[in-house]
């Protein structure tokens, strides 16, 4: 099992030996190069697009603020090994000042910003003395390893596919971990994922940051290969060709990435020789046919090439036995839990929550009935931070609740959703999984680096167990769309049970479910 | 900064006020398609860049390449529409798309190839740019968008952005790089104490306003014109209600399409259009159009015309950097309507 995990290790070092092969004309090893440069901010597109839903129209210049980054530092005398911190920090520093203010955008906002920011820094690159106006910086001395020559781009191809392997092991590494479970959730399932207390503004942000530093890592490559930067390679219709890449190999998989920019690159050298002769002028008319590609791949097939050549199965995830994640102390039964004192909610002139007040001790099932549109779901969303209150108190514990929804899971409150919020495409357990998320603190440079892992086993044997709990052990490595409704508001519930909840709130747990169904959840009820 | 001359300040006004009039009018065409069909209108410039250099070819007594690339579009657009309405296609129906996308063009062709070569004037030219120019969009929407109608937003601006890249490129192909300028309206100029006014100026400004007129009343009469707003207002129940709304797309881009172009004839004697300009040109339409949130029309005329004398005024005191200053206006702008939007809206 371990064993066939690292089989890509010898494929790599195989490959590596490629441009070695006598015979292989340089002109494929260059383009190899490019392709292998191109799949790492596509890549980040990979993460920031296909899994955390934000378009980006900009990658391109992040990559730029890497290269220049890189060429200014070499062309000051110092060693273009030293471009590579430089060039990251840039990119993080330039994700870091943009991504405050676009990561808050919301859907095609965001992406007309980075079509907006694209052009702005074009110009900008293009009009600055310091990164030499629109003739750029030339003549950058060649990458050295140890007095060997990294110039030829037979060896730079060596540095470029080992930067591409670490790339996608890194991204692997960091979808496949906790804060990648909180950036996994962010399509479809933010609402819930910040139930669980997942800041999903941070997500959003590091998602962003991910990319931007891959684009970085990419510009760096760029600078060092053609030992000259310009603005035009950092410019929209470069960002827009990335995410052509993304969109044709497949925006949601991570060797679509690959895929993807190994075809548009191909294409476009094929196209730039041939059409030219075609028209009998000189452009750059490859653009016609990328675009009507975009558009006809996004008619035909929107989730792109690699889930067509792969038939994608579900991976078995292997449980093992780790020890119990600590749990929080619960209140003596009969001790004042919740205290709600006059809780209102006006959505301009109409009063959804009209001063509701009620307590509940622990160890009490209290249930809150109403007719449609009395505002049982409206008080839920208030109590667990979702909507915010017009007025009214709710003490929690004895304290003041505070009113974000983050702060609300921390305190000890789980919630299921009237109409199922689960991540569609994500495995039962994973979605289990996030609801542990407070119970575990491995950031995202620990998920990079693997040392999360004794972590994720016993967030995993938890998730595993609450399944267990409701039932649906069985069903765990299953998408969560395929389950019947009945069963997914099922798995809300194991969910919720895994933040080790104080208070579980249930909104509507029985609706839609058939009558086998709602005994199992009463015998589940039972228990408690 | 150097103080600001009088006479230099009503200068820079008067450009400003004449740019504004013209990102006024894409603002608006952006905010209707963009209601009505939910696709932010990237290649918006594009018919901007087409109309201006149609017409000057035009003008200098030849036949524009982009009337065989209508042609080719109408085909295409046939080709989509008979695949899309094979199911319920009436003879009617088929008579109507045949009308729409071969028996248009093709009398367009004729007439052009008739009408080119004689340099058949300035008002006659200006027409067939139009009539070369604007059917395009329709066609484009029958062929990049109607198929995915139902697709996010995203997902469309993605496939506008594949548009607008397509047309950038055949519009090399069909002008080449050379930038061309078209024959001014009016030559006459008009002085008003220190100010001189062209009369093209007065054009622009004159033709922004009918235009204006002409879409409230559009909008406020006609069913047609009500049908759109319905269909803006509701895609779902306007079709319940028996509105074809595939229809009203088409009819929105049509929209577009016209004042696309005729913004293009418009500023094609005061400036030299290349085949790739529009994209600029458009893309302060769209800052203008995100100030009044894509549905705001009021709040878009506003913001074009406060683009517009933003953008004479980077130029004279900061000319290099004019883009970054007009284009990193629009961040802030974004930031402020997101943190205004509703929160709750969960994305996908």
């Amino acid at each position: 099992m371990r064993a066939r995990r690292l089989l890509w290790l010898p494929a790599l070092a195989l490959f590596l030996c490629v441009p070695f092969l006598p015979g292989l004309p340089l002109f494929w090893v260059n383009l190899l190069d490019t392709i292998g440069i191109a799949s790492i901010v596509a890549l980040g597109l990979v993460v920031l697009t296909g899994v955390a839903g934000m378009t980006s129209f900009g990658q391109a210049s992040f990559m730029g603020f890497g290269a220049y980054a890189s060429a200014l530092l070499t062309q000051a005398g110092f060693s273009p090994w030293l471009g590579l911190p430089a060039a990251i920090i840039a990119s993080l520093a330039a994700a870091l000042v943009i991504g405050a203010a676009a990561v808050r955008l919301s859907g095609h906002y965001l992406a007309l910003a980075t079509i907006a920011w694209s052009v702005s820094l074009f110009y900008l690159f293009g009009n600055l003395d310091l990164t030499g106006r629109y003739d750029g910086i030339n003549g950058l001395p060649a990458l050295d390893l140890f007095g060997i020559g990294l110039g030829d781009s037979r060896r730079f191809f060596v540095l470029v596919w080992i930067c591409v392997a670490l790339a996608m092991l890194g991204t692997r590494n960091l979808l496949d971990s906790r804060v990648g479970r909180s950036v996994r959730a962010l399509r479809g399932g933010a609402v819930a994922a910040s139930s669980f207390g997942v800041h999903t503004t941070w997500a959003r942000m590091l998602a962003f940051l991910y990319a931007a530093m891959l684009a970085g890592l990419a510009g760096w490559l760029y600078a060092n290969f053609q030992r000259a930067v310009n603005p035009t390679p950092f410019g929209l219709n470069a960002s827009i060709e990335y995410l052509l890449m993304a969109v044709i190999g497949g925006a949601a998989h991570i060797p679509g990435a690959l895929l993807g920019a190994a075809v548009v690159t191909i294409l476009n050298d094929r196209l730039q020789s041939l059409l030219p002769l075609l028209l009998g002028a000189q452009g750059s008319f490859e653009t016609i046919v990328f675009g009507a590609l975009l558009v006809l791949m996004l008619q035909i097939a929107p989730e792109g090439l690699w889930p067509r050549l792969v038939r994608l199965r579900p991976a078995r995830r292997v449980i093992g036995h780790a020890p119990e994640l600590p749990r929080r102390a619960m209140p003596q039964r009969g001790d004042a839990v919740l205290d709600v004192r006059d809780l209102r909610k006006n959505f301009g002139g109409l009063v959804a929550v009209n001063d509701v007040s009620f307590r509940l001790s622990a160890g009490e099932i209290v249930g809150l009935i109403g007719p449609n549109g009395a505002g049982k779901s409206t008080t839920f969303n208030l109590l667990t931070g979702i909507d915010h209150a017009s007025a009214g108190h709710v003490a929690f514990r004895g304290a003041r609740l505070r009113a974000t929804a983050p702060a609300i899971a921390r305190a000890g409150i789980a919630r299921s959703f009237q109409h199922v919020r689960l991540v569609a495409a994500m495995p039962v357990i994973e979605n289990v999984a996030i609801g542990a998320h407070l119970r575990g603190r491995a950031g995202a440079v620990a998920a990079l680096l693997r040392l999360d892992r004794a972590e994720e086993a016993r967030l995993f044997a938890e998730a595993a167990r609450q399944l267990a709990r409701v039932g649906l052990a069985e069903h765990a490595d299953r998408p969560a769309a395929s389950l019947a409704l009945g069963q997914q508001r099922i798995v809300e519930i194991a969910r919720a049970l895994c933040l080790d909840p104080v208070l579980l709130l249930l909104d509507e747990p029985a609706a839609g479910l058939r009558h086998a169904e709602k005994q199992a959840l009463a015998a589940l009820f039972g228990w408690w | 900064m150097n103080s600001v001359d009088p006479t230099i300040f009503l200068i820079l006004l008067q450009d400003g006020i004449v740019n504004g009039a013209i990102y006024a009018l894409l603002a608006l065409s952006l905010v209707l398609v963009f209601a009505v069909t939910r696709v932010v209108l990237i290649p918006q410039g594009e018919f901007v860049a087409y109309g201006a250099l149609t017409y000057a070819t035009l003008g200098a007594g030849r036949v524009p390449g982009s009337v065989f690339l209508l042609c080719a579009l109408g085909i295409a657009a046939c080709g989509y529409g008979f695949w899309a309405e094979r199911r319920t296609l009436d003879l009617s129906a088929t008579l109507r798309l045949l009308g729409e996308t071969i028996l248009l063009p093709a009398a367009v062709l004729v007439l052009t190839l008739w009408l080119a070569p004689q340099r058949a004037g300035i008002a006659v030219e200006a027409f067939l740019a139009l009539l070369i120019v604007a059917p395009m969009a329709p066609y484009l929407y029958r062929i990049a968008f109607q198929p995915m109608a139902e697709a996010s937003v995203l997902v469309l601006l993605i496939a506008a952005v594949g548009v607008h890249l397509a047309m950038v490129g055949l519009g090399l192909v069909f002008f080449g790089p050379e930038g061309s300028r078209g024959d001014a309206f009016s030559g006459a100029t008009y002085t008003l104490g220190a100010l001189t006014v062209p009369g093209q100026a007065l054009w622009i400004v004159g033709a922004t306003l009918l235009i204006m007129a002409a879409l409230a009343l559009f909008f406020g009469l006609t069913l047609r014109g009500k049908a759109l707003r319905a269909t803006a207002v509701n895609r779902l129940g306007a079709r319940l209600v028996g509105i074809p709304t595939a229809q009203s797309g088409r009819l929105a881009f049509a929209l577009a399409g016209c004042i696309g172009a005729l913004s293009g004839v418009l500023i094609a004697p005061l400036t030299t259009v290349y085949y790739d300009s529009g994209f600029l040109i458009g893309l302060k339409g769209f800052v203008a159009a995100i100030v009044g949130g894509l549905v705001s029309y009021p709040a878009a005329l506003v913001a074009a015309l406060a683009v517009g004398i933003g953008e004479s005024f980077s130029s004279f005191y900061a000319s290099a950097f004019k883009e970054v200053i007009v284009f990193g206006a629009i961040v802030p702008v974004l930031l402020a309507r997101s943190l205004l939007a509703a929160p709750e809206a969960e994305e996908e």
